[in-house]
């Protein structure tokens, strides 16, 4: 028998420490995530402000940073987002939220299993293929049957981003859906109430926060989306609310100034760290929208 | 009372919710269709340029000359690249968070944060990217950069599959180990760590299979489009499957459409065998507590 190794207790406080403080390390790391993201977006913005006055820059309803006649209103580019944002959301709440209920009110146990995968494989498509997908499946769709739509345009970049995020407001509301307790359900049955007003008149009520909160998580996702409507929406912001136009959003203006030969450094370049500014406020203000109802739907029930 | 003014109206409610039943089920079938065109439409453009030829070909201007060899090869330094920063962070980062973070407000926020990053637009973090990686630290437009970048993005993911997997190892586990007088950090590497790792792998495989189809970050830190070599070192600037499917996508001749087709049928089936595989791992070790 080996006699316990008493002695090397301290040596092995010292090696516990370091472990903690290691692992602490890792843990700090999404901190500086967060941090980093705001130090950058705010230090490079800080140059563009300088020059473009904030006023200007958000009032603005011309944006033409690489063109001669330059000009810095970012109001196209967000019209341009909340077109795609509301267009997806018109396709996507009503199937989502319905496909919810299907499967949390109506579908056997063997169906849910069949049907779940099926939208965790449309789910884990990349947006690049949803991309390809609007180019060349939905916009020659668009053009057959509203002949004058252009081949860039915000309707097929819309429904895809809408179709994107279906499995999204589903799986969240059916969430929602499920953790509603059986004892309301049958207290409905009980006084006589059909599925259908159990379902649409009791339960979905008593979910409401939760599938308000996939509603707005699902927005936020579809405002930061950035491959499908760079492909399929085009690259001409302006001030419109035709969907079978041309469009640029935020994300996607923020991927051609990637790809062009802009030089770093220049005005127009900073261009990129002041819309990814305001993209990521106003998403970051949707999440924690979106989480205080997620919360406020757990005190509930959990 | 009057009975009459009691018209529970059986039929025309049952009919209502026949219907509403009806409309659930085309939501539910609508999104089951999308997937199927889709697909359909992937097969038929792209089926016929499948070849082998296809995946050892470097890109060319010629569609007929083109393949995706460089792609592939980015896309697999660049999960190996991922998996090796994202990995080593994000168990860590959960074993803190589950085993040592105590109960306060560095903790809550610590946890907030993390939940709040898995929203964050991907353009964003290769904005995120661009300053940090390439220009901060002078890895230039490389593999490394991208990959840091990548594992910055799966790290909330990785995090949080890690610690359900280490909440799921019962605590009766961790105080038999205590009893036998092991240390915490004893405990956990050989007790804790060996029950969750299945279910970290998983998280690790899934997170990885969102990597891969990431295309927008690795855009910003400038990946390349037209790369005709194969990368050697985790400094050679690179493509990868989703930015090729990308430029051939936005090109407007046909021809290209239809290699973008071919290319996203492989990395479809990449996808799938990652979550096949992610999934087999998951029902075997389901149940084991």
């Amino acid at each position: 028998m080996t006699p316990l190794d008493l002695g090397h207790r301290a040596s092995r406080r010292w090696g516990e420490r370091l472990i903690a403080l290691l692992l602490f390390g890792c843990g700090i790391i999404s901190v500086l995530t967060t941090v980093g993201i705001v130090v950058v977006l705010v230090t490079e913005s800080a140059g563009f402000f300088r020059e473009i006055p904030i006023a200007e820059f958000l009032t603005g309803t011309r944006w033409s940073p690489m063109y001669s006649e330059q000009h810095f209103g970012i109001l196209p580019l967000l019209n341009g987002t909340l077109l795609i944002a509301a267009g997806s959301m018109l396709i996507a709440l009503p199937v989502g939220l319905t496909s919810a209920i299907y499967l949390s009110e109506y579908a056997s146990p063997k169906v849910r299993a069949a049907i779940k995968p099926i939208l965790e494989i449309l789910a884990g498509i990349p947006t690049v293929v949803y991309g390809y997908f609007a180019l060349t499946f939905i916009t020659p769709l668009l053009r057959t049957a509203f002949p004058g739509t252009g081949i860039f345009n915000a309707a097929s970049g819309a429904i895809v981003v809408g179709i994107m995020i279906i499995p999204m407001i589903a799986s969240l509301s059916e969430d929602a859906l499920n953790a509603v307790p059986l004892s309301l359900r049958e207290a409905a049955y009980g006084l006589g109430a059909t599925q259908f007003e159990v379902s649409t008149r009791v339960v979905v009520p008593a979910a409401l926060s939760g599938i308000v909160a996939s509603f707005i998580l699902a927005i936020s996702r579809a405002i930061g989306e950035t491959m499908a409507v760079t492909l399929a929406a085009g690259a001409t912001p302006k001030m419109t609310l035709n969907f079978l136009e041309s469009i640029q959003t935020m994300t996607a203006y923020i991927v051609q100034v990637s790809l062009g030969e802009t030089p770093h450094g220049t005005l127009e370049y900073r261009t990129i760290f002041a819309v990814g500014l305001v993209l990521f406020f106003i998403t970051l203000a949707m999440n924690l929208l979106g989480q205080q109802f997620t919360r406020r739907f757990r005190e509930v029930y959990e | 009372m009057s009975g009459e003014r009691f018209r529970p109206a059986r039929d025309r409610r049952r009919r209502v919710g026949a219907i509403f039943r009806m409309v659930c089920l085309v939501s539910i079938g609508f999104s089951m269709l999308v997937l199927a065109i889709l697909l359909v439409d992937v097969a038929r453009d792209g089926l016929h340029w499948l070849s082998w030829d296809f995946l050892a070909r470097y890109p060319s201007r010629i569609p007929e000359r083109a393949g995706i060899k460089s792609a592939i090869l980015g896309s697999l330094w660049m999960m190996g690249l991922t998996a090796a920063i994202s990995f080593p962070l994000g168990v860590g980062a959960a074993i803190y968070l589950e085993e040592y973070a105590p109960r306060n407000w560095l903790t809550r926020l610590l946890q907030t944060n993390i939940g709040n990053l898995a929203g964050v637009p991907s353009i964003v973090y290769g904005i995120l990217g661009l300053a940090i990686f390439v220009r901060f630290f002078g890895f230039g437009r490389s593999l490394l950069a991208g990959a840091a970048t990548l594992a910055l993005l799966v790290l909330p993911v990785v995090i949080v599959a890690s610690q359900e997997a280490l909440k799921a190892v019962p605590s009766s586990l961790r105080e038999a180990s205590y009893g036998l007088g092991a240390t915490k950090w004893q405990t956990i590497r050989h007790h804790v760590l060996p029950m969750a790792l299945p279910g970290i792998l998983t998280g690790m495989i899934l997170s990885l299979s969102r990597a891969i189809g990431e295309t927008a970050p690795l855009i910003m830190i400038g990946a390349l489009t037209f790369i005709a070599f194969s990368p050697t070192s985790p400094m050679d600037p690179f493509t990868v499957l989703p930015i090729q499917i990308f430029n051939w996508t936005s090109k407007p001749q046909a021809e290209f459409h239809d290699l973008a087709a071919g290319a996203i049928i492989v990395l479809l089936v990449v996808l799938l065998v990652m979550n096949t595989g992610a999934i087999l791992l998951r029902n075997k070790f389901q149940k084991r507590f």
